[in-house]
């Protein structure tokens, strides 16, 4: 139990995906501009992570493993990732609209998105078991997820500053994003330490 | 080595036609009949994605137009008479037309009728000189005169005159993007019909309205008595006309004490020259 706690603990503050990791970076700088349209990026983000570790896990030890084809992890990874968030979202089209309409615009969004695949694949690297992934990929997604409504909320501060003019747009944004990895520099050590 | 590149290839291959007979069934199995008239209706709409209409963006005026019979045709105003039309033929219903509004900034407060509390030398933005203290002018109910309202204009139709947001009531298109940037919520649409408009928008008693700008509105009531359709009304202190009874008949604008109120033909007299 208290290694699923410092799993998820550590996924959310210390190996966060976007800040320490730098996967997920071409969402966490394009949809973090809107709170609204940040927190439905990051909802599909967690619930597509979660999905794809289900899927992934049982395929690598199942049926990669047992064949000796663990060198085709990340080719068959992409494969089965994309088809199956296509195939969510025919499915919430169909039987869910309303949840199709506030997550469906990311759903294509991450299909092929880095963050996800990064879960899966760093699932099988660290010898998780299947629980343990699950519970990484949520940790994971919730970490996007701070990380996504955070930033939002320090980009709506400079939207208000007065930003030199070379440094308008992107460049801001960037520096921003750095200070804000920074800060999550400070759990280094902190979570490991809690149980110890 | 040909057995080594086959391991590898069939499994994968394999993988991918499992996925795509299973997207093809999904995707027949789960289809969602989409009307073939949303594209053709969606092209007719300007894609300025405004929501003066009321709906979310063109998409979602298209899409309402499509499902819900009975969804007027003629509520881009942006796009007006033109666009009401294709769609009144693409749908084929009847054309009715536009009501084009027009923006229209409910404070005369210049720098001759009003003056400043204090220098103001922050960011030169309204929402950040709202943020101190309502602003540098006396009146904190009035135009901050910074033109946050004119950077968000698409079309280029407001500027400042004399400390006041004034509008080329000529170029102004009544997307009402300029209505949600106001911090002070001043600006507002206006039937392109009417001419009559309350040039005020302080809602502080009148004694104190008088001592802070020369062209407020004090709230005597005098336009309340002498509207002969009672369109207007004064409430918080401040006169307010509701276009929906007012006949454009101009007498609370001649009697009004201090001539906030004013009749401006939108389109033509009161018309900028840029």
């Amino acid at each position: 139990m208290t290694k699923l706690i410092i799993i998820l603990l550590s996924a959310v503050f210390i190996n966060n995906y976007v800040l320490s990791r730098f996967l997920g970076i071409c969402p966490f700088l394009g949809v973090s501009k809107k709170l609204d349209s940040a927190t439905g990026m990051s909802l599909a983000v967690i619930f597509v992570m979660l999905l794809s570790t289900a899927v992934t896990w049982p395929i690598q030890y199942y049926l990669l493993n047992p064949n000796n084809l663990g060198y085709l992890q990340t080719i068959v990874f992409i494969l089965v990732i994309a088809a199956l968030v296509q195939l969510v979202e025919i499915v919430l089209k169909r039987y869910i609209p309303s949840l199709h309409q506030s997550l469906g615009v990311y759903l294509p969004l991450i299909t092929t998105n880095c963050a996800v695949l990064g879960v899966t694949i760093l699932n099988i690297d660290e010898n998780y078991t299947f629980i343990e992934a699950m519970v990484n990929s949520l940790g994971s997604g919730l970490g996007f997820f701070l990380a996504m409504v955070m930033f939002s909320g320090v980009r709506s501060k400079i939207e208000g500053a007065d930003v030199p003019e070379s440094f308008k747009g992107l460049p801001v944004t960037l520096v921003a994003a750095s200070i804000t990895s920074l800060s999550f520099l400070g759990f280094g050590g902190v979570i490991e330490n809690m149980f110890a | 080595m040909l057995e080594a590149i086959l391991t590898a290839v069939i499994p994968v291959v394999i993988i991918g036609v499992v996925c795509a007979a299973m997207l093809v069934v999904a995707a027949k199995l789960m289809a969602v009949k989409e009307d073939e008239r949303f594209p053709a209706v969606r092209d007719c709409l300007p894609g300025a994605n405004c929501g003066a209409c009321g709906f979310a963006g063109c998409d979602g005026y298209a899409k309402a137009l499509c499902e819900t019979p009975g969804t007027p045709t003629n509520l881009c105003i942006p796009g007006a008479d033109t666009v009401a039309k294709q769609l009144s033929e693409t749908l084929g219903v009847a054309f009715a037309d536009v009501v084009e509004q027009v923006a229209v900034v409910h404070c005369s407060g210049d720098c001759g009728a009003t003056q400043d509390k204090v220098v103001y030398s922050g960011i030169e933005t309204c929402a950040a000189a709202k943020m101190l203290y309502g602003g540098k002018g006396s009146c904190t109910f009035g135009c901050l005169g910074l033109g946050d309202c004119a950077k968000a204009c698409p079309h280029d139709a407001i500027f400042i005159d004399n400390g006041v947001a004034k509008v080329y009531t000529c170029d102004c298109i009544g997307c009402g993007i300029c209505t949600k940037t106001c911090p002070n919520h001043l600006i507002s649409l206006v039937p392109d019909i009417k001419n009559t408009v309350v040039a005020c928008s302080n809602r502080d008693k009148g004694a104190v309205t008088r001592k802070v700008c020369a062209n407020g509105c004090i709230g005597c009531k005098k336009c309340e008595r002498v509207c002969p359709s009672g369109a207007i009304k004064v409430q918080d202190n401040v006169a307010v006309i509701d276009y929906e009874k007012c006949i454009d008949c101009g007498a609370c604008a001649e009697n009004c004490t201090t001539h906030c109120i004013k009749t401006e033909d939108l389109r033509g007299c009161h018309h900028f020259q840029k």
